[in-house]
């Protein structure tokens, strides 16, 4: 099962932005695919989940708590190469809008009722010509074990 | 579609398109540093080095000095570096210095290895939101401060600015003798 999202809430810091998905009906014991979208700012970039460079801070979601999912491993997009002023060689990087998607498996013996994943996405943003500081956001995935 | 909490990132862009603008407007005129009657005392701070040792910029009375905010995960820093090293080792018989402060949140077990690395001669120390306020916030980075003997912001750079900027702003703080020195009491910076 993979769902799309719609646009709920945006949880925005800086120079990223990411919407909630809607809440996630799911049954006991599937698996269930969770997209995941999100905005950077316009003229901003933000590290891929694979840096070019050793010392450049990476994208990452990390789950906190999950309740009756588990797993939550993500697949992040196919990254672009983007050269700038202050690199010799491109680096990879997300620019735009993109979408993350998390894996999760129900528990098998869940109980029913509502839910939610919650996790924290690390990411660091530069522009063109300046960098800034890393940031935390909070990401929610809210679900309805049926 | 998005929430009022987008907001904020939106402000910061604006500001940060205002702060260049007016830093560059302050700055890159004719002259690459700011008149003598626009300079504003720069803020003391108290932090400490690599030895442990306490540095205040008071210290630097009577001295022009490159105060260069950075960061180990800085792209852009990292590409001016390599020149403050080369204007400490032209200039520092002159009365100048480099001073550089690291805003990493991880301080020396990050900023040690990559100073070693990238062969760093100047003195840093590792900074704090205290200093950072007192510099106006300090969110892009690099930001660069060029202060004059008198201890007076004479120019600001922030993000990655060009090297000749930097050259000519030293070249023209050098040329002022020395004097008693201005540089702003410590209001607590530990």
């Amino acid at each position: 099962m993979c769902l799309t999202t719609g646009a709920i809430n945006a949880q925005g810091s800086g120079y990223l932005a990411v919407t909630d998905p809607p809440t996630v009906a799911v049954k006991r014991g599937a698996s269930v695919d969770v997209k995941i979208p999100a905005t950077v700012m316009t003229g901003y970039h933000i590290n891929s989940n694979t840096p070019s460079e050793e010392y450049l801070i990476p994208l990452k979601i990390t789950w906190t708590a999950t309740g009756a999912l588990a797993g939550g491993a993500v697949t992040y997009p196919k990254p672009s190469l983007e050269k700038y002023e202050f690199t010799e060689k491109p680096l990879s990087v997300y620019t735009g809008n993109f979408e993350m998607v998390a894996h999760f498996q129900v528990a098998p013996r869940a109980t029913a009722g509502p839910g939610e994943a919650v996790g924290k996405l690390r990411y660091q943003a530069c522009s063109s010509r300046a960098c800034y500081p890393p940031k935390t956001i909070e990401v929610r995935v809210p679900y309805q074990v049926q | 579609m998005l929430s009022p909490r987008l907001s904020a990132p939106l402000v910061s862009a604006l500001l940060a398109v205002l702060g260049l603008a007016a830093c560059s407007s302050g700055v890159r005129a004719a002259e690459p540093v700011k008149a003598e009657k626009d300079r504003k005392p720069a803020p003391d701070f108290t932090l400490k080095d690599a030895d442990g040792k306490t540095v205040h910029l008071s210290d630097y009375k009577g001295k022009v000095v490159l105060l260069d905010f950075f960061a180990t995960w800085c792209g852009p820093c990292k590409i001016e570096i390599p020149w403050f090293k080369e204007f400490e080792r032209q200039n520092k018989d002159r009365g100048f210095s480099v001073l550089g402060v690291s805003m990493d949140d991880d301080g020396w077990e990050v900023v040690k290895p990559f100073l070693k690395d990238l062969g760093v001669n100047y003195r840093v120390v590792i900074g704090n939101d205290f200093t950072a306020q007192a510099y106006g916030g300090v969110d892009a980075l690099p930001s660069t401060f060029l202060i004059d003997r008198e201890g007076r912001i004479a120019a600001v750079h922030v993000g990655l600015a060009s090297r000749k900027d930097f050259e000519d702003g030293i070249q023209k703080l050098l040329e002022t003798a020395a004097p008693g020195g201005g540089i702003v009491p410590d209001n607590g910076g530990d």
